[in-house]
């Protein structure tokens, strides 16, 4: 019996070891609970720049915040593709961070589950700040969420390539045709475009479609068809390569750096590379409306920082001096013209473009850029599905856009 | 390993007892005591093995189920709370006009896949069962698609398959097949085509791998005897490796089927289920109603719809397996 005594000691320890494990494991995703008066050193925050040289702004700027309101930054960095799962799974398991960066569609979807505390219990201000900024940040009357930097989309589009056609820039749709097809000749496309079944092709057609009056909450009306015909002109006259129905806003520009399009739609976020290839000469136009009088339409991107529901009124109290300080003037302008974003106050666009005339046309889009959760909120991520969707029916011909439209709205 | 052996030492000892002395109560009291123990010690030996099915296989399919009958949204992360909702996903998911496209094009890239990576994996195999030179070289790196992360296998055929500038195109186009590029993974009619001749290479070496193993098992003697009857060649595959190999083909078929059922990456790697949803099949469906929709109690019922189909293809494989102990 000797040896059967023997093997019951590592036994036994191994099925401790198992049953215990997920105690153990639940133990450490515990917060201790602390008191509110306690004496707050340290603050965590969670955002997704975690890709150079972004990460080191934006943790420049953090750490100046920080140690503005006393406190040393925590702070975690995640893929952006995860940081939504992310933020579920901590409001979950109550360990949210004490500051969280959201992309500004997803802020209504989480602010909806009542894990962000709203900024106007803390006083922060929300004056100056553009309208879509503001729109993009609230949830049932109230700020949850401010991005001290935005962005949205616009035409850019190849000097060289536009006066050795003798092309100039388009600013209506008919112009944008005949220019697109000017510019097409050999391997050469007068125009690229993102039209991919994901958001990023929703966000691209958003232009077009609010420009021409179209409405996201009911897309098949004349005007957003409209806008759906003009992308299935452009891609049945071979102006715009079918490629588009699966390129991201990555390969656009790929495609406009290698000079396999003459223009594109795009954001200033890309304008680090195209300045990497000093032999590229560009220029940035509003993308074009449907008759000239129309007024171009942009939709917001960019961040907000939030300061989430974590329980620890002290904590919050000190989250919500860095997200204030994230917006201040000063952080606003230095952010903005590292990352080359645009300032979300309007009282500073003047300034800010005046000292960065690349990014004017961008500053001036902002002043009456839309938020994609403005008018919808938590029901934007069905409705943007369906005008992708409406978008690859019509691109690929399997449908009209008239019909493209009707069909995904009924889906 | 030294737990086993002691074990079977001690187990082995009551016999050896029993032989040396005869009969008597203690005696008989005494090997019931063992006896139990020894039960005790099969179902200990059985614990961790049922504690980590319980943990990571019947947990997560037991939520799975119980999410797809409730009303599981964003909000229910921070409150925990998801009403029921009875079979309203199901009903919700199963007649959405998505469904019937996507369950199409889930049989016919199944099908499409497991075909062409069989039938290559099979003539690969049969074709290294030869000896030649570098012929260990040439199997070893046929594996490589199945080393390389689908991430990666995936952006690199999407650029392969480019309509502009993609490799194939040029090549195709240098050698005078076509004038224009075929647009490979943006026209509704090759997208589906394109995207299951990805999966075929990547699934061709798993296929080599196993049936190569099989044709290894099969005792040269059969081919012997079998020549001086006269089958050779063809024969002797029809009359003698394929009934040989048969076990190994069932294992073959079924694993592949599951694994290409809920294949996720390679679609939304090379098209996200375009254009126009000819790529979409339930598993990526799934995924865009959970992930990017947020509903995620419709997600898990679709996901439940395809561990169903799933389920099928295992019952077979099992009753498959189990007839072929029986013979």
């Amino acid at each position: 019996m000797k040896s059967a005594r023997r093997t019951t000691r590592p036994l036994a320890l191994a099925t401790a070891t198992l049953l215990g494990l997920p105690l153990f494991i639940s133990a450490c995703g515990a917060t201790p609970a602390a008191s509110s008066s306690e004496n707050v050193t340290e603050i965590s925050v969670m955002d997704y720049y975690n890709n150079e040289p972004d990460k080191s702004f934006i943790g420049d700027a953090l750490t100046s915040c920080g140690t503005k309101a006393g406190v040393t930054i925590k702070r975690e960095t995640v893929p952006g593709k995860s940081l939504i799962s992310k933020v579920l799974q901590q409001s979950s398991s109550k360990t949210l961070p004490d500051v969280l960066m959201l992309d500004n569609p997803d802020l209504q979807q989480i602010a909806a589950t009542g894990a962000l505390a709203p900024l106007s219990d803390f006083k922060v201000s929300t004056e100056n700040f553009a309208e879509g900024v503001l729109s993009a940040g609230t949830y049932k009357d109230k700020v949850y969420g401010l991005a001290p930097t935005v962005n949205t989309i616009a035409l850019f589009y190849n000097k060289d390539i536009l006066s050795k056609a003798g092309v100039t820039p388009p600013t209506t749709w008919d112009e944008l045709k005949a220019a697109a097809a000017k510019l097409t000749a050999g391997d050469q496309y007068g125009l690229a475009f993102d039209a991919n079944p994901t958001y990023e092709g929703t966000w691209q057609f958003l232009p077009f479609m609010w420009s021409n009056g179209g409405d996201e909450k009911k897309i098949d009306t004349p005007e957003t068809e409209q806008a759906l015909q003009l992308w299935t002109d452009l891609v049945k006259d071979g102006s715009v390569s079918s490629s588009a129905l699966n390129w991201t806003q990555a390969d656009v520009k790929d495609q406009f750096m290698a000079g396999k399009a003459a223009m594109m739609v795009n954001g200033p976020w890309q304008i680090p590379s195209l300045d990497k290839q000093p032999s590229l000469h560009y220029g940035v136009v509003k993308i074009p409306v449907r008759e000239a009088g129309q007024t171009a339409a942009a939709p917001l991107g960019g961040e907000v920082w939030t300061v989430p529901q974590t329980g620890n009124k002290a904590r919050q109290a000190k989250a919500a001096e860095v997200v204030a300080c994230m917006n201040s003037d000063e952080h606003q302008l230095s952010m903005a013209k590292a990352r080359n974003t645009i300032p979300s106050k309007t009282t500073l666009a003047e300034k800010f473009a005046a000292e960065n005339p690349k990014l004017a046309t961008f500053t001036e889009l902002i002043k009456t850029a839309k938020a994609r959760t403005g008018e919808l909120g938590e029901e934007w991520p069905g409705q943007a599905t369906k005008i992708y969707t409406a978008i690859q029916a019509a691109l690929t011909g399997k449908a009209s856009p008239a019909d493209a439209l009707k069909q995904a709205q009924g889906q | 390993m030294s737990l086993t052996t002691d074990v079977s030492r001690t187990a082995s000892r009551p016999g050896t007892g029993t032989s040396r002395s005869g009969g008597g109560e203690a005696q008989a009291s005494r090997r019931r005591t063992r006896m139990r123990r020894e039960r005790i010690f099969q179902w200990l030996f059985l614990v961790p093995a049922v504690v980590y099915m319980a943990l990571f296989f019947g947990y997560p399919v037991v939520k799975n189920v119980v999410m797809s009958f409730q009303d599981y949204t964003t909000a229910t992360f921070f409150t925990g709370e998801a009403p029921w909702v009875g079979v309203a996903n199901y009903a919700t998911v199963l007649s959405s006009s998505l469904f019937s496209t996507s369950l199409l094009n889930t049989a016919l890239f199944t099908l499409g896949s497991i075909l062409g990576q069989f039938v290559i994996g099979l003539a690969l195999a049969v074709f290294f069962q030869r000896k030649f030179p570098l012929n260990g070289i040439l199997r070893s790196l046929l594996l490589l698609p199945w080393l390389l992360p689908l991430i990666v296998s995936s952006a690199v055929w999407r650029w392969i398959l480019d309509k502009d500038s993609g490799a194939l195109n040029r090549f195709l186009g240098d050698l005078g097949i076509i004038h224009t590029g075929v647009p490979w993974l943006t026209s509704t009619s090759l997208a589906l085509i394109a995207v299951v001749g990805v999966n075929i290479w990547i699934g061709i070496p798993f296929n080599l791998t196993i049936l190569y193993g099989g044709l290894q098992e099969i005792p040269d003697e059969l081919y012997e005897a079998g020549s001086l009857d006269g089958a050779t060649g063809w024969k002797a595959f029809r009359h003698i490796t394929w009934p040989m190999l048969r076990p190994v083909v069932s294992v073959v078929l079924v694993l592949g089927v599951v694994y290409t059922l809920k294949v996720l990456d390679i679609i939304l790697g090379l098209t996200n289920g375009g254009p126009a949803n000819s790529t979409q099949t339930i598993a990526t469906q799934s995924y865009d109603l959970s992930f990017h929709e947020f509903k995620f109690g419709e997600g898990a019922a679709l996901g439940n719809v395809l561990v169903v189909i799933s389920l099928v293809f295992a019952v077979l494989y099992l009753r498959a397996s189990r007839r072929a102990v029986d013979e």
